[in-house]
């Protein structure tokens, strides 16, 4: 892509431009495109996913689901399922209820969230007495096989007495919708401002235009293609609980639980996950099923697994977005923004999820405005309950809905005012860095219109007239989208990481972030290999495994490159230290005369020189050693954000529409992304790449769909929903701009990881309603479905 | 129900196993005879995670008992790299980096060299089309599509 890195070669002058040309680098340091260490035992069926693992003795839950979407409890009967064969424990409410366990914690402790306006009702693993949308938790059966328990499991006979039911965010707040939670007096779970109401006010007042635009960012799932799994353990001697998880936190999954439901010590909880086949979010949270099989294990004295079906996953995984938003731009007579009011309705389903409430407001407000100069911004949110799965964080949670916002906003903004939505992008980019957002943070670094500019050239903008005259020609509708898209790099914000000296002269890299696919095992022995010259094959990796780890925050936010790999480039660093440190002494020579080249000290001028590892046997080995050296190199290194970073970029969509059919064919993409100092290309263009899919998943396919009145799920298989397949999607070629680093953290990293399902679906949306511009149609809700296109069209 | 005694061919390899006449070929693969590299990811033939060859054609195991494997030669993942080399397009997989979960990988590659065996030379709207039946949730297909179109050159070269 022109003016950008966008392959291993141009990534590799980039490397060099910054001083990375020591021998031995070019092919495993920072930037390079390393191919993957974990790929082999993937490409071989090798991989260790949960259910690959084996337990001695295990037997195998399955869970009694609510078929209502709200009704109350009147009987449970198990009689017949205790007597089936090969059935071991049967755990009902009043068995749940007993053990004392507290509710599954969730994220409430948000500014801005509006005093006296929350209403947090509890959520247990198992329904009390009401059941709130199709699928909650109701029984738990444990058998010897799988399809044991699957069939004591239909012999359950749970009597209900069906009340009404609202999945709908258009109803579930009027005065007359059913009640969930009745004791709160309305479906409102909170309500959320950030910003200056009055402010806004008067800019819209003053404003020559006003762009209004009601939108709806559709409910979807997660889908990792791994579903959900669990496998609880019990050792009574010592009383620890096991949890082998499909999971992406371990240490905040066995914090909450530890200290919320079982309300033991968090020594004698575990949680640990072997290789992860995709989360993207979801699989970050306490999940009913996770606390039951630890439960049913401490019951039985075996272990006990879990597996989600497909089918299962979509009753019973978070589900996510699902806004309903009026947003509101006014904009001066030369097309300038100068205001920008958002009123958001966000679905949280039955009950909070662990980091639901987070969502909608402290993770959408960071970027609101987008990468436009807006001086004022006010931002309203009522969060509602509806007998519905709850929805939670996947890839962005909250950014991909604020990108929405304002792509959508300005694309209509450009229809109403009759300007290009080129023109009118560059007449608001963001030039000026830092720039002071009005909600609060500071864009410390960018190239907004740079990069925008390198899509354009990349899509052929220049040529798309002749193009779309070529496809009216053959009479189909051609349309171009751009997302302009902001990220706002969260999740938590410190870590540790160890860099363990091990005998066999090899170093450890303990992680506490958490890998599901995104490659850490070898982005960051790159930044190992590149701080202290140690050969790549000699570095390990652990993580997601609270018994070898202290701490760690896991997955989320795009954090683990930033947050992560600065902390593991802060301890390798320190082993630098520590070992020139320990050569002064075990070389005998003056501190000033010691060079650190390739993973060896030498005394300058003299070939007497010690490998690292060769330095650690001499550190332990040595019987007396002065205080200024450390008995070992290992180390534990540690950082924290101080500041934010602000991954950004631009999609370009080409899309034909068919109008005979509505059939949309999305024709080429291009996507040019800033996510900082690029330490592996391939893996961050996958992120780039696999994060877009999903984002034109969202745009063009996907929608969780539940059926008003009767609160059952629709979109209860792959049939239903649909993801998108290899024949969706074109080519995405992928270009990074390197021209604006970061100094928000050591590595200069800005984060990649969400930035694809940020950027996406306006290009999508916009492409499509760019080609049914003629046609008068102003705008359109996801997904574009073939029927929902081919309507527009009729009626426009 | 007595359980049925199944003689067949796996990955070259005579075999014999006693399955349940209810009993996938996915869950006699996994449980059974220990090659957990076919994976379940709906059990509805929807995404392709627990693809084999069954007589050389492409199938989901998930679709498929266990006892009908009998005299028939089923092919899985783990008889795709010969010791340890890896097939070409395990590598070209792997140097593309066209996957990153790791969990599809394995139904894809097996997928992949089913279209190879019956067209060494695959356009690109062939390879998607063909891979369709595979989800990935991770990748975006882009370098999926890539590796499956390099791997088939080389093997043309060879």
């Amino acid at each position: 892509m022109p003016g950008l890195t966008n392959s291993p070669g141009a990534a590799i002058d980039v490397a060099r431009k910054q001083g990375n040309t020591r021998p031995g680098m070019e092919k495993f340091g920072i930037g390079q495109a390393v191919r993957r260490r974990e790929d082999e035992r993937f490409l071989t069926g090798a991989g260790r996913y949960i259910d690959d693992q084996h337990f001695a003795n295990l037997t195998h839950g399955a869970v009694v689901r609510s078929p209502h979407a709200h009704a109350r409890i009147v009987s449970i009967d198990t009689g017949e399922a205790e007597a089936a064969p090969g059935v071991v424990a049967v755990i009902t409410p009043d068995v749940y209820f007993a053990q004392g366990f507290g509710p599954i914690p969730a994220m409430t402790a948000i500014d801005g969230i509006v005093e006296g306006t929350l209403n947090h009702p509890p959520r247990h693993a198992l329904a009390d007495a009401t059941v709130r949308y199709v699928g909650e938790p109701v029984v738990f059966v444990v058998a010897e096989t799988k399809f044991k328990a699957l069939a004591a499991a239909e012999l359950v006979t749970v009597g209900y007495e069906e009340l009404p039911a609202v999945v709908d965010l258009a109803h579930t707040l009027d005065a007359d919708s059913p009640m969930i939670w009745p004791e709160a007096g309305s479906n409102l779970a909170f309500r959320f401002e950030k910003g200056d109401a009055a402010g806004v006010e008067a800019a819209f007042e003053g404003a020559a235009h006003r762009v209004t635009l009601d939108l709806v960012n559709n409910r979807i799932a997660p889908m990792a293609i791994e579903p959900r799994g669990v496998v609880g353990e019990y050792d009574a001697e010592s009383g620890t609980l096991t949890l082998n998880v499909s999971g992406q936190a371990v240490h905040a999954q066995r914090n909450q639980m530890a200290a919320a439901v079982f309300k033991v010590e968090p020594d004698s909880m575990r949680v640990v996950a072997g290789d992860v086949g995709g989360g993207f979010g979801a699989k970050n949270f306490v999940y009913p099923e996770n606390i039951l099989v630890m439960l049913a294990a401490k019951l039985t004295g075996r272990p006990v697994k879990w597996i989600s079906e497909r089918s299962e996953a979509f009753l019973s995984e978070v589900h996510a977005r699902d806004h309903v938003t009026r947003a509101e731009l006014a904009v001066d007579a030369e097309g300038r923004f100068l205001a920008l009011s958002v009123d958001t309705i966000a679905n949280m389903g039955s009950c909070l999820s662990t980091m639901g409430p987070v969502v909608p407001t402290a993770a959408s407000w960071v970027s609101m405005g987008g990468t436009y100069v807006v001086p004022n911004i006010h931002m309203s949110v009522r969060a509602a309950y509806t007998n519905t799965m709850p929805v939670d964080a996947y890839r962005g949670a909250g950014r991909p809905e604020a990108a929405y916002i304002m792509e959508r906003l300005v694309d209509a903004a450009a229809f109403d005012l009759g300007i290009d939505p080129v023109e009118i992008r560059r007449r608001n980019f963001v030039r000026d860095y830092p720039y002071s957002m009005p909600l609060g943070l500071t864009i410390d670094c960018g190239d907004f219109s740079g990069t925008f500019e390198a899509a354009a050239e990349a899509i052929g903008l220049d040529g798309f007239d002749g193009r779309r005259a070529a496809s009216e020609a053959r009479g189909r509708a051609r349309g171009i989208g751009l997302s302009s898209y902001l990220e706002v790099t969260l999740g938590m914000p410190s870590e540790a990481m160890e860099l363990r000296f091990e005998s066999d002269d090899t170093v450890t890299i303990l992680a506490g972030t958490h890998s599901t696919g995104q490659g850490h095992e070898t982005a960051y022995a790159q930044i190992v290999h590149e701080t202290l010259g140690v050969p790549f094959d000699r570095i390990g990796f652990r993580q997601g495994d609270t018994a070898a780890i202290a701490v760690g925050g896991g997955h989320g936010g795009s954090r683990s490159l930033k947050i992560g790999g600065s902390t593991l480039l802060r301890s390798a660093q320190s082993v630098r230290e520590k070992g020139r440190a320990a050569a002064v002494h075990i070389l005998d020579a003056a501190a000033d005369d010691i060079e650190f080249a390739d993973g060896l000290f030498a005394v300058r001028g003299t070939n007497r020189r010690i490998g690292l590892f060769e330095l650690e046997r001499a550190v332990r080995e040595a019987g007396d050693l002065p205080e200024t050296v450390a008995p070992t190199l290992t180390t534990v290194g540690r950082f924290e954000r101080e500041r934010h970073s602000f991954p950004n970029g631009c999609h370009i969509a080409e899309v034909d529409v068919d109008p005979e059919t509505g059939d949309v064919d999305l024709l080429a993409y291009v996507i040019a992304d800033d996510f900082g100092r690029i330490v592996n290309p391939l893996i961050a263009a996958g992120q780039a790449r696999g994060g877009a899919v999903q984002g034109i998943g969202q745009a063009l396919l996907e929608g969780v769909v539940y059926e008003p009145g009767s609160g059952q799920l629709f979109t209860g298989s792959l049939m239903d929903y649909a993801l998108p397949r290899a024949d969706t999607v074109p080519d995405l070629p992928v270009g990074f701009n390197e021209a604006a680093p970061t100094d928000t953290n050591p590595l200069g990293v800005k984060g990649a990881g969400e930035a694809g399902a940020t950027g996406a679906p306006a290009a999508i949306v916009n492409a499509v309603l760019d080609a049914l511009k003629p046609h008068g149609v102003r705008h359109l809700d996801m997904p574009l479905t073939p029927e929902k296109v081919w309507r527009a069209l009729l009626q426009g | 129900m007595s359980q049925i005694h199944v003689s067949t061919t796996l990955n070259g390899d005579p075999v014999e196993y006693l399955c349940e006449p209810d009993e996938t070929l996915l869950d006699v693969l996994r449980d059974r005879l220990g090659l957990t590299g076919s994976k379940e990811g709906c059990g509805s033939g929807d995404c392709g995670a627990c693809s084999v060859t069954v007589d050389g054609r492409l199938v989901c195991s998930c679709l498929v008992l266990g006892a009908e494997a009998q005299d028939r030669e089923i092919e899985t993942i783990e008889g795709v790299a010969q010791g340890e080399n890896l097939h070409p397009l395990q590598q070209k997989i792997l140097d593309h980096a066209a996957l990153q979960c790791g969990v599809c990988t394995p139904g894809f590659i097996v997928a992949a060299k089913a279209l190879l065996e019956r067209n060494p030379d695959p356009s690109e709207t062939e390879v998607r089309y063909w891979l369709a039946g595979n989800l990935c949730r991770c990748t975006g297909y882009d370098k999926i599509v890539r590796a499956v179109m390099d791997a088939a050159q080389e093997m043309r070269g060879a």
